[in-house]
This record gives structure tokens, sequence and C-alpha cells, in this order.
């Protein structure tokens, strides 16, 4: 029997990479919602995504106030 | 201190952006000091070094833009679009985790902690710089374009003129490599 609704761990994963960059489909939407209801791995696949942008924003607005120039003439 | 040399003490952190985004010495330099001569021929007002180095990053970001459009939009540079085959293949890097012969996960994705908890540290920024440098130079230029410029998908590829399927294959290599980079740097070692 095939069931439309279910994904494998690896398609999974490949579609939270893919949302980083675009807006899955409402199908895809439902395909990984309900198999990370009943995954153990896979909600922690997501949550390192989810920590890396949470990084990527930190990174991006981290700003050193405490390190001049190291060319900065004394 | 005059606000000339405030914006000269703003170079090395401008040029490191600049580095990492273009991976070319002669235009991150050029950008850098485009958006320092910009800033110092209209003198303004502002109401600290973070506000001023805010707008120098705002500036140096449009000088950035320019550069990627002039210098790699296609068919200018061929290196955009050949990349694909120079690599592990999208499978493989997906492979690389680990899965079983059914599809699931061989070994349970390392603990990476709350989301939303404080990196903002030195090393950890240094860790994230390293790992962004290690990307192949395309894949690091479409990684930083969304997430140092952040543009929008559509953006990146109007730039570039390149399509939606090359950009979203190339950045799901990157993000995969830089999710193993920050788990052997950073999150494997440091313990939730």
């Amino acid at each position: 029997m095939d069931y439309p609704l279910r994904r494998s761990c690896k398609e999974v994963a490949h579609m939270v990479v893919a949302m980083q960059d675009r807006t899955l489909s409402l199908k895809e939407t439902a395909q990984l919602r309900l198999h990370m209801a009943i995954c153990r791995a896979c909600p922690g696949f997501e949550n390192q995504f989810l920590t890396m942008k949470s990084a990527l924003h930190q990174w991006r607005n981290y700003a050193d106030e405490e390190s001049p120039p190291a060319s900065s003439a004394k | 201190m005059s606000f000339e040399q405030d914006v000269a003490e703003q170079r090395l952190y401008l040029l490191r952006f600049a580095r990492l985004q273009l991976r070319n010495e002669a235009w991150a330099e050029d950008a850098v000091s485009d958006t320092m001569l910009a800033a110092i021929a209209k003198p303004q007002a502002f109401g600290g070094k973070a506000q001023l180095r805010t707008w120098l990053v705002g500036v140096l970001k449009h000088k950035v833009v320019d550069t990627l459009r002039a210098n790699l939009r296609e068919p200018n540079v061929a290196d955009m679009r050949g990349s694909a085959d120079d690599d592990m293949s999208e499978g493989d890097l997906l492979d690389a985790i680990g899965f079983k012969q059914d599809g699931h996960f061989a070994e349970a994705p390392a603990d990476w902690g709350n989301p939303d908890r404080d990196l903002a540290q030195r090393q950890f920024m240094a860790v994230m710089d390293a790992c962004i440098t290690k990307l192949p130079a395309v894949q690091g230029r479409l990684f930083l374009m969304r997430e140092w410029l952040e543009l929008d998908a559509d953006e990146v590829c109007k730039t570039l003129n390149i399509t939606s399927t090359n950009l979203y294959v190339q950045l799901h290599r990157a993000r995969l490599k830089l999710r193993e980079c920050l788990q052997l740097n950073w999150f494997g070692q440091h313990a939730v």
C-alpha cells in the first residue's frame, strides 16, 4: 500500500534544508509535519537548522567592539 | 578623533565581510575603499561607533552587490555554471550524514541545544567565519548573498542571472557543508 504523505527521514532532511531558501508546498509541509510528529530523529535535524539560522543571525549582527584594528598606531 | 579616523578604524571590520562575500582580494579592497570614500565625502553625525558601523555596512552591501553583478553575472564567468560537477552530488552530501537503506537516520542527529541560545562570542564567530571560508567559492558567494546581503532567492537569481534550480542546488550543498563544519568544530565539542 502506498501512503501519499509518508516520507523517509532522508526525504524529510532534504525538505528541512530546502525550506531555508524556499517556501515548501502545502503537500510538502503536510508530509514534513506528519513525519516530524512520529519521528524521533528528524526533529533533532530540524533543530540543528533552527540553531544554524539563529547562529547566522547573531553572526551577521555581531560587532566586536573590543577589538580595534590591529594596524592602528598607538 | 576625527570623522575620517572613525571611518578608517572600521576598515578591517568591513574588509572581513567583503572578503568572505566576494572571494576576491582586489574586489574586496575596492568595495571597502569605495565605501569609506563615500562616507568621508559626506560626513554626517552619528550617535556612536555602532551607528557609524551599521551605516557603513549598509553602504558596503550596495557596493558589493554592484561588484557581484558586474563581475559574476552570467554569462561573464563560467564558474557560476560548471561547478555542479566538481563536487559530490547532493545525494552524496545527505548520504554522508548517514541513512539506512530504508531512509531512516543511522544515528540520531546531535543535539545542538536551544536554537535561541546566545552564541555571540568571539570564538564562535571565528569558527563561523572559518566554516564559511571553507565553502567552495561559488557556494560561499551564493550562501552569503542569502545570509549576509539578505537577498531572497529571486533577487540572487536576478543579480547573477542564474536559474533557481542552480541556486537551490548550490545553497543545499553549502548548508549541508556548513552544518557538518559547525558540528565538527563547535557543537560537537561544546556540550549543551
